[in-house]
C-alpha cells in the first residue's frame, strides 16, 4: 500500500508533463471531453493553468532567489528602499494586460455555451431526492434514472465493481451529433445535472426552469453526478448518458415503447404473494430504503419506520393513497409517476409483509393500474 | 468620550439599515428581475393591445409541466408545442385531475427559458393568476392566453414556458376549501 | 524615552492589576485579558471543527461507507465549516486585534471596554447553542454551511432554528468587535499617528471591520427570513409561494463574498507586519497596499455571483460577474508583488514568524491562481462544486488565513508572554503543517478535475488514490496542531527571556513597551519612535 502512495504521488506530481494524453490524464486533469464546447472549456482551463505556471515562476522565482541571495547568514546588508511608482504602475498595467488577455477567449466561449437555439431534442431533466427523471419531449416517452449500485457494495459486504457509484438502471439515451436541449428543473430541492464530458453543468431549481444544450460528437458512455448538495443521498444520483447513432436511437425509442406495452399487460395478470414480495423487495430498496432504510426502521425525527408503522399494517386503501399521492408538507412523495403498477403493487405488499410486519394480504396490480387511470375510474363518481 | 458616542452612533445606525437592506434586496431583486428576465419570473400580465403581427418569424414555445414534492395530480398541457409569430394572440390551456380521496389545492408556478425571454412573454390570461382548488376525482381546463412581443430579440427562436404544481393544502386556510365547497 | 514612561506608569498603576479567580475572566474589560481569551476560544474551536474535518477525511479514506452514515456526513460538513468561519477564523483575528491594535496605535485599551466583554461573553453561548444541535432529534444543520434554501427551509431538520439563533449571537458578536476596532483606530491614534502611518494589520482590519458592518447584518437578515418563512409562512424563498430560491443565495452571497475577505485582509495586515521585521527593511509600497486592500474590499460587493454560475444567470449578468472577480487578481497581485519587494534585497532570518509568512505568500498566491481559473465562467461550468473549490478555498483559508493567524501568534507570543518560543520546535510545527497541508489540499485539485463533486460522504473508485493520500495528510496536519497547543503552553510558562523588541527588525509601538506588555500600557500617550516619526 505504501508503494501504492508513492506511486499516486509521483503520477500527481507528474500531472503537469502528461496532460496531453487523454486517458491517463482523466484521473489528474479535466476531461476534453466530446463536444466542440467541452474541448473549447479544456482548452481555456489549458491556457489559464499555463498563464498562472508562468506567473508563478516568475514570482516565486524572484522571492527564492532573495531568499537564497539576501539573507543574513550570508551577510547580505538590507537596502533601504520602499518605493517605485514605475515598478507599481507597471505590476499593475501589466496583469491587467494579461486578464483582457483570458477574457476575450473566455466571452466567446460562453456566448457559444449559451446559445440554445435551433435544438432538434428536448429532454427536460427533473432532479428527485436523489434520482432523476428524464422526459423525452417530442416523444412521450420519461423515466426515472435511480443509482443501481448494490447496496452491499457501498456497505464494503461485496467487492466494487469497475463504475461503483456511476452506474444507473436505465441509461439517457441521446443521439450523437444532434443539438440536443436540456430543460432542468426540480420537484424538491436545488440539484445540478452535471456531465464533465459534455461540459454541461446547470442547477434543477424548484419552480424554475433552467437550460442547457450540448451535440455530442462520439458515440459512448459518459458519467457524471449531481454537483449541488440536496440531502442526505447527495453523493448516490448519478447520471449516465449513452450517446449512439441516430439510427440507434430511434431504434431504441421504439424498443422503449413496445416494453412500456409488455410492462402495463403485466399488470393484468394474477400474481402471486411470493412474486410480488420478490420484486417488491427490489422496488422498496432502490425507491424507499433511502429515507426508510433497507430494515424499515426509519431515521427519528426525519423519517418514520414502516416496521409495526400504523400505515403499513392499518387499511390498505389508506397505504395505497400514501404511497400513490404522497403526504403533502412532508418529504413522501407521490411515487404515482415514479413507478409502474406492478412496481406499486409489489412494494406495497412488501412493505405489509416485510420485516415482521405479516399481514399476509397482496396488492394486485391490476387493482392499482385501475387507480392509476383515474379519468375512466373514480373520476366519474 | 463623546467623540466615541457619536461615531458608534453612526456605525450601530450603518449596521442596522444594512440589516434592513438584507430584507430591501427582496422587492430589489424582484425590480431587477422584472428589467432584466434575471430569473426567468413572467411579470407582464392582464390585457394587452394588439397590434400587427410580426409574421416574418415564428417562435417555438413548448408548455412543459412540472410537479414539485407530493403532488399527485394528473397535470399536462393539451399542446406540447407552440408556433406564434411575435404580436399573435395564442390560446391553450393546462389540464389537470385530482386523483386522490382528497380536496385539494393548488398553485401553478411560471418560468420561462431563456430568462431573458420572459420580459417579452406576455401573459393576457393565466390560470397561475390564482390557487385552484380540486375536489376528489375533479379535472379542470385551466386556460392560458398569452402574446409574445414583437420586441423579442432576433436570437431567441424558441423559448419554454413551465408551470410547476405545488401542494399548497395545507397552508391553505379551510376557507378557500368552503368556498370551493359552496359553489358546487 | 517611552518604554521607561510606560515602565513607570505600569509600576505606579500596580494596584490597577487584574483581579483574581474567574471573576477575572468573567467581568474584565482589560484588552489584553479579552484578546487572550478570544484566542483560546478560537483555538478550542480549531480543534473542534479540526476534529470534524478528520471525520470527514477519516470516511473518505477509502471509498464505501465505513465509519459514519450519510446524514452524519452532511451534517459534520456544515458544522466544519460553520466553526472553522466563524468561530476559529473570525474570533481569532478579533483576539489579535484585542491584543495589538491598542498596542500598535498607543491607546490604554479598547474605546468601548465593556461592550469588547460583551461581544466575547456572546460567542461561548452562540456556539454552545450550535454545537448542542448535534444532540437534537434529526440532527444538527446539514445542509452545509452556505445553508442553500429550500434544503435548509422546508426541508430542515427541526435543530435549524437554533442554528438560526446562534448566527444571530455570532452575527452580534461580530458587529460589537467590529465597531468597538473602528472606535478604537480612529479615536484613539496617538499624537502624530496619521492614518497614513498607522500599522497595515491596523489597517486591514479598520478596512475589514467596516466590511463587518456592512454584510453581517446582510446575514443576519438572511436567517431572519429563513426564520420566517420556517415558521411564519412568509414565502421569501419558497416558489410555491411566489418566491425565489435563487434569491437566497444572491443575498446569502451578497454576505458571503466580503465575508470571504473578512477573512483574509487582517491576514494580510500580519504578514505585512512580519515580513518587514524578518526581513530588516521597511515593507514596500506602503501606500499601495492600503490602496489594494480597500480596492479588494469595495470590489468584494460586486463579484457575488460569481458562486452561482451554474444557476442560470443571463449572460450579460456571467460577463459582468467575470469580468469583475477577475479585476481582483489585480490589487491582489499588487500585495503579493509588494511582499516580494520587501524582501529583495533585504537581509532575511528565518524564524518561525517568517517561516509561516514565506508559506502564506507562496500558498495563498497558489490558492489565488485556482481562484482566477474558477473566475473564469465557461471554465467554472467544469469546476463549480467539486473538489477543485474545496482544494482552493482551503489553500486561501488554511495556509493563508489560518497560517497567518499561527505566523501572528508565534510573532506576538514573546510580547504577550515573555517569553521566547523555542524554535526547534517552532520550526517543527512548522515542517509538519506546511507538509500536511499540501498533502492535504494539493492532491484535491486533481480529484476535483477528475469530476470528484464536493460535499459526498462516497465517491468512485477512479478518485480513491488521491483521497487516501489526502486523509493522511489530513491527520499530519491535524496532530501536528498538537505541537502548536504545546509551543503556546510551553511558552507561556517559561522559556529564554523576551526583550522589549523580541525581534531584531521589529518596528512598532509595541515594541517600545516591555515584554511581557504590562497589565497596563499607554495610559499616557506615548511618542512616537523614531522610525514612525
Amino acid at each position: 500500500m505504501g508503494w501504492k502512495i508513492i506511486k499516486t504521488i509521483g503520477s500527481g506530481l507528474g500531472l503537469t508533463v502528461y496532460t496531453a494524453t487523454a486517458s491517463a490524464a482523466w484521473e489528474v486533469n479535466l476531461t476534453p471531453g466530446v463536444t466542440d464546447v467541452s474541448r473549447s472549456v479544456f482548452d481555456l482551463h489549458m491556457t489559464i493553468f499555463w498563464i498562472c505556471v508562468a506567473i508563478a515562476l516568475v514570482v516565486f522565482g524572484v522571492m527564492f532567489w532573495s531568499i537564497f541571495h539576501h539573507r543574513k547568514s550570508r551577510g547580505a546588508k538590507a537596502h533601504h528602499f520602499h518605493e517605485n511608482t514605475m515598478v507599481e504602475v507597471i505590476w499593475t498595467i501589466i496583469p491587467i494586460i494579461i486578464l483582457v488577455a483570458m477574457a476575450v477567449p473566455a466571452t466567446a466561449t460562453l456566448v457559444q455555451m449559451y446559445d440554445t437555439s435551433e435544438a432538434e431534442l428536448d429532454v427536460q431533466i427533473t432532479g428527485y431526492q436523489w434520482k432523476w427523471r428524464y422526459d423525452y419531449l417530442d416523444h412521450e416517452l420519461n423515466f426515472f434514472s435511480n443509482l443501481s449500485t448494490p447496496r452491499d457494495q457501498i456497505s464494503n459486504e461485496a467487492d466494487k465493481q469497475e463504475h461503483y457509484l456511476l452506474e444507473v438502471d436505465r441509461h439517457l439515451v441521446l443521439p450523437v451529433e444532434t443539438k440536443i436541449r436540456f430543460l432542468l428543473t426540480s420537484n424538491d430541492v436545488i440539484h445540478s445535472w452535471w456531465v464533465p464530458a459534455l461540459a454541461v453543468k446547470k442547477d434543477a431549481i424548484p419552480g424554475f426552469i433552467n437550460e442547457a444544450w450540448t451535440v455530442i460528437n462520439e458515440p459512448g458512455i459518459y458519467r457524471g453526478q449531481c454537483a449541488e448538495l440536496c440531502g442526505k443521498d447527495h453523493g448516490f444520483m448519478p447520471v449516465v448518458i449513452e450517446a449512439v447513432s441516430k439510427d440507434d436511437f430511434n431504434q431504441w425509442l421504439a424498443d422503449a415503447r413496445v416494453a412500456e406495452q409488455a410492462e402495463a399487460a403485466a399488470a393484468e395478470r394474477v400474481w402471486t404473494l411470493d412474486e410480488l414480495m420478490q420484486q417488491g423487495e427490489q422496488v422498496y430498496l432502490r425507491a424507499c430504503a433511502a429515507c426508510h432504510l433497507p430494515n424499515g426502521a426509519g431515521v427519528p425525527g426525519a423519517f418514520p419506520a414502516l416496521k409495526g408503522s400504523a400505515v403499513a399494517l392499518g387499511d390498505v386503501a389508506a397505504h395505497i393513497d400514501i404511497v400513490l399521492n404522497g403526504k403533502s408538507g412532508t418529504a413522501m412523495q407521490a411515487f404515482r409517476d415514479q413507478l409502474s403498477a406492478t412496481e406499486l403493487a409489489a412494494v406495497i405488499t412488501y412493505e405489509r409483509n416485510a420485516w415482521g410486519n405479516s399481514l399476509g394480504e397482496a396488492v394486485s396490480p391490476a387493482q392499482i393500474a385501475r387507480l392509476l387511470t383515474p379519468s375512466t375510474g373514480e373520476a366519474e363518481q | 468620550m463623546s467623540a466615541h458616542g457619536r461615531l458608534v452612533r453612526r456605525l450601530v445606525l450603518g449596521s442596522v439599515l444594512m440589516f434592513g437592506f438584507g430584507f430591501a434586496l427582496v422587492p430589489l431583486y424582484d425590480v431587477f428581475c422584472e428589467v432584466t428576465g434575471l430569473n426567468g419570473k413572467i411579470t407582464n400580465t392582464g390585457p394587452v393591445a394588439i397590434s400587427a403581427m410580426d409574421t416574418s418569424r415564428q417562435i417555438k414555445v413548448r408548455l412543459i409541466a412540472v410537479h414539485n414534492e407530493g403532488m399527485p395530480w394528473d397535470f399536462g398541457p393539451m399542446d406540447g408545442v407552440i408556433r406564434a409569430h411575435p404580436g399573435e394572440m395564442k390560446q391553450t390551456a393546462f389540464m389537470a385531475t385530482n386523483p386522490t380521496g382528497r380536496r385539494m389545492v393548488a398553485q401553478a408556478i411560471p418560468s420561462v427559458a431563456p430568462a431573458e425571454a420572459a420580459q417579452y412573454l406576455h401573459k393576457v390570461n393565466c390560470f397561475c393568476f390564482e390557487q385552484q382548488a380540486l375536489m376528489a376525482g375533479e379535472s379542470v381546463e385551466m386556460p392560458l392566453l398569452f402574446v409574445i412581443d414583437k420586441k423579442l430579440p432576433e436570437h431567441i427562436r424558441s423559448l419554454t414556458l413551465s408551470y410547476t404544481l405545488f401542494d399548497i393544502s395545507p397552508e391553505v386556510s379551510s376557507a378557500v376549501l368552503a368556498e370551493k365547497e359552496q359553489r358546487l | 524615552m517611552s518604554t521607561l514612561d510606560t515602565t513607570l506608569h505600569a509600576d505606579a498603576h500596580e494596584h490597577h492589576g487584574p483581579a483574581k479567580g474567574m471573576g477575572r475572566w468573567l467581568f474584565t474589560t482589560n484588552h489584553k485579558d479579552i484578546g487572550s481569551m478570544y484566542l483560546w476560544f478560537s483555538l478550542l474551536m480549531f480543534f473542534v471543527g479540526g476534529c470534524m474535518a478528520l471525520m470527514i477525511r477519516a470516511e473518505l479514506f477509502q471509498p464505501g461507507l465505513q465509519l459514519i452514515e450519510p446524514g452524519f456526513f452532511n451534517q459534520m460538513t456544515t458544522m466544519h465549516g460553520l466553526i472553522m468561519v466563524f468561530g476559529a477564523v473570525m474570533p481569532a483575528f478579533v483576539g489579535l486585534a484585542n491584543w495589538m491594535v491598542p498596542m500598535m496605535i498607543g491607546a490604554p485599551d479598547m474605546a468601548l471596554p465593556r461592550m469588547n466583554n460583551w461581544s466575547f461573553w456572546i460567542l461561548p453561548f452562540a456556539f454552545a447553542m450550535l454545537i448542542s444541535t448535534l444532540f437534537m432529534e434529526g440532527g444538527a444543520p446539514n445542509f452545509g454551511w452556505t445553508f442553500y434554501a429550500p434544503l435548509s427551509t422546508t426541508y430542515a431538520p427541526p435543530s435549524v432554528t437554533y442554528f438560526i439563533f446562534a448566527i444571530h449571537m455570532m452575527g452580534i458578536s461580530s458587529i460589537m468587535g467590529a465597531i468597538n476596532i473602528i472606535a478604537t483606530i480612529l479615536n484613539m491614534r496617538a499624537p502624530g499617528m496619521t492614518m497614513m502611518k498607522l500599522p497595515l494589520f491596523c489597517w486591514t482590519w479598520l478596512i475589514t471591520a467596516f466590511l463587518l458592518i456592512a454584510v453581517m447584518p446582510v446575514l443576519a437578515g438572511v436567517v431572519t427570513m429563513m426564520l420566517m418563512d420556517i415558521h411564519f409562512g412568509t414565502s421569501f424563498f419558497d416558489a410555491g409561494g411566489g418566491g425565489d430560491p435563487v434569491l437566497f443565495q444572491h443575498v446569502f452571497w451578497f454576505f458571503g463574498h466580503p465575508e470571504v475577505y473578512i477573512m483574509i485582509l487582517p491576514a494580510f495586515g500580519i504578514i505585512s507586519q512580519i515580513i518587514p521585521t524578518f526581513a530588516r527593511k521597511r515593507l514596500f509600497g506602503y501606500a499601495s497596499m492600503v490602496y489594494a486592500t480597500a480596492s479588494i474590499a469595495v470590489l468584494s460587493f460586486l463579484v457575488w455571483a460569481h458562486h452561482m454560475f451554474t444557476v442560470g444567470i443571463p449572460l450579460a449578468g456571467e460577463l459582468f460577474f467575470m469580468y469583475a472577480t477577475m479585476l481582483i487578481a489585480v490589487p491582489t497581485g499588487v500585495k503579493v508583488f509588494n511582499w516580494v519587494a520587501t524582501m529583495f534585497r533585504g537581509s532575511m532570518t528565518f524564524e518561525t514568524p517568517m517561516l509561516f509568512a514565506l508559506a502564506f505568500v507562496v500558498l495563498f498566491t497558489i490558492g489565488g491562481f485556482s481562484g482566477l481559473m474558477l473566475a473564469i465562467a465557461p471554465v467554472d461550468f467544469q469546476y463549480h462544486d467539486t473538489y477543485f473549490v474545496v482544494a482552493h478555498f482551503h489553500y486561501v483559508l488554511v495556509p493563508g488565513a489560518i497560517f497567518s493567524i499561527m505566523a501572528g501568534v508565534y510573532y506576538w507570543l514573546p510580547k504577550w508572554t515573555g517569553h521566547m518560543l523555542d524554535e526547534r520546535m517552532g520550526k517543527l510545527h512548522f515542517w509538519l503543517s506546511f507538509i500536511g497541508v499540501n498533502i492535504t489540499f494539493f492532491p484535491m485539485h486533481f480529484i476535483g478535475l477528475a469530476g470528484m463533486p464536493r460535499r459526498i460522504p462516497d465517491y468512485a473508485l477512479q478518485f480513491a488514490d488521491f483521497n487516501m493520500v489526502a486523509s493522511i495528510g489530513a491527520f499530519l496536519f491535524g496532530l501536528s496542531q498538537l505541537i502548536f497547543l504545546w509551543n503556546v503552553i510551553a511558552c507561556v510558562r517559561g522559556g529564554r527571556k523576551a526583550e522589549a523588541r523580541a525581534w531584531e527588525g521589529a518596528e512598532g509601538l509595541e515594541w517600545e513597551i516591555p515584554s511581557p506588555a504590562p497589565y497596563h500600557t499607554f495610559a499616557t500617550p506615548p511618542q512616537l519612535p523614531e522610525s514612525l516619526r
